[in-house]
């Protein structure tokens, strides 16, 4: 770990991941979701608004690459979540990304995909929102980082990494990077 | 935001965040369960001191769409025919323990009256001839969307829109001027001057007493409502008169631009405003903007209740 130029006085920022490991990561995931599923057969991937869609992509992308595209056409989607929030009421919530699932989820395998895990209450509300789109035979978490803090009982199934964090810390996830960012009191 | 009373209380911003949101809601509209539990537990209660038929239904699909509860008060079989006065009855509900009231009275700035009798939020459905947002907004939102812009504070720049009738007594008029000008359109009027308010010289907007002059040259053909029951005074001769100068009928038709939208904000008198079938005509949007209105209200009713505290107990 180092520290990164350019950061605030008020702030300091660790690197946990850089590009390498970020793309080892997402071909590690991929090959897992395919050996726990065994194929693809009714796999759908589904990333959550907003931080999930680029990892969503990048794990359809590394999954059709280790299987080749023709054998089971990989389904994917995005769900946003924001309207089954259960703490509306606490902090601003603004809805403006885009819900699109292609197929009626009936029997399928689906992957949540996220970027960080953390409480736990978007992917409670991800399970609300998919009970409108059907009955799935089985719902997987994927995220990039795990940073702990649960307050409902959700565990990921794949994950890029786990990062003990503090309460104070703020988890950055990019497609090419992860930064920890702490906030110095002085 | 905690009140929607008018368009000018609302502003240039809300107005772009509530069209934001609209398309948002517009999308939970289309989903196989278009239903959300995003107000659950909020108590919403439409008071309707006014006929209305679709804002009311609109209001309450909105409202059941995002899982608030809803009730109505109809005038008619409560006790405001007791006698009961208008703050005790908003009191006795507020009581009850509302999250929100959907206020539609016959007398201008009832609205601003009830806020301060109540810690609910009040949205504005029509208040006499003054104002009603929502019906800007869902116009607004009907003619952004329809010719594919995105919500902004320039979403309406080179658009020129005509609104033709009864400006005097029409709230619709008055939120729709004031939404349209804000977003960067052009606004004429088109009516007899006895059908303009007084005072309209200093709204900013053009005004014309000819529809055939200005029908050829306008993006949006908005037709007002013919407001037979308001019309006590002999303010046209003749609904005939009236329709022959100002009513869309077959001929007019032939002249609107091919790209041209109409729309009505209903209930339409078919005959006097709208001689021809609006359905005949290619640029028609009026169901669509009945359509558009239930995405615009849940809209408003998030923007006004998601972020306060959920009302479940009764206050004391």
């Amino acid at each position: 770990m180092k520290n990164l130029e350019g950061s605030s006085p008020s702030t300091q920022r660790v690197s946990v991941l850089g590009q390498a490991d970020v793309n080892r990561a997402i071909t590690r995931i991929a090959h897992e979701i395919i050996e726990r599923n065994r194929g693809l057969e009714g796999v759908v991937i589904i990333g959550l608004q907003r931080g999930g869609v680029w990892l969503a992509d990048r794990l359809v992308a590394a999954i059709n690459h280790i299987e080749g595209e023709s054998a089971h056409p990989l389904v994917t989607g995005y769900l946003d979540v924001s309207l089954f929030r259960d703490d509306i009421s606490l902090r601003p919530v603004t809805p403006l990304s885009v819900t699109d699932i292609p197929i009626d989820l009936d029997g399928s395998k689906v992957v949540l995909v996220d970027d960080v895990l953390f409480t736990g209450r978007t992917v409670r509300a991800a399970l609300d929102a998919l009970n409108q789109y059907g009955r799935p035979a089985s719902v997987q978490l994927a995220v990039m980082i795990d940073r702990g803090h649960r307050e409902l009982p959700i565990r990921p199934d794949y994950v890029g990494k786990n990062l003990p964090t503090g309460r104070d810390e703020d988890v950055h996830v990019t497609s090419e990077a992860v930064t920890l960012e702490r906030r110095v009191t002085q | 935001m905690k009140h929607l009373r008018s368009i000018e209380e609302l502003g240039v911003e809300g107005i772009v965040r509530i069209l934001s949101l609209s398309e948002h809601m517009a999308q939970v509209n289309q989903r196989p369960v278009p239903k959300v539990p995003a107000l659950i537990g909020r108590t919403v209660v439409s008071l309707f001191f006014e006929d209305s038929t679709r804002t009311r239904i609109s209001f309450e699909t909105a409202a059941k769409r995002l899982s608030a509860d809803t009730m109505t008060f109809s005038v008619s079989t409560s006790s405001v025919n007791k006698g009961e006065s208008l703050r005790d009855t908003i009191e006795t509900v507020s009581a009850m323990g509302v999250a929100a009231f959907v206020v539609r009275h016959k007398t201008s700035g009832i609205p601003w009256q009830l806020s301060q009798w109540t810690d609910a939020c009040i949205i504005n459905a029509g208040d006499g001839w003054h104002q009603h947002p929502t019906q800007a907004l869902l116009d607004t939102y009907t003619v952004m969307s329809t010719l594919g812009r995105t919500p902004s504070a320039t979403c309406l720049a080179g658009l020129r829109i005509a609104i033709v009738g009864d400006v005097r007594h029409s709230r619709v008029a008055r939120s729709n001027v004031q939404a349209f000008t804000a977003l960067g359109a052009q606004v004429v009027l088109v009516a007899p001057r006895t059908l303009l308010p007084p005072g309209v010289e200093d709204w900013p907007v053009e005004i014309s007493s000819s529809l055939d002059e200005v029908i050829g040259d306008v993006d949006v053909l908005y037709m007002l409502r013919m407001q037979r029951e308001r019309m006590n005074e002999a303010l046209v001769p003749h609904l005939g008169e009236y329709s022959q100068r100002f009513g869309l009928d077959e001929r007019r038709a032939t002249l609107l631009r091919d790209t041209a939208l109409v729309m009505h904000p209903g209930p339409m008198n078919r005959g006097v405003e709208m001689v021809v079938d609006p359905a005949t005509l290619p640029g028609n949007v009026i169901t669509r903007q009945v359509a558009n209105g239930v995405s615009v209200r849940m809209a408003v009713l998030f923007d006004v209740l998601g972020g306060s505290e959920a009302t479940t107990g009764v206050q004391t």
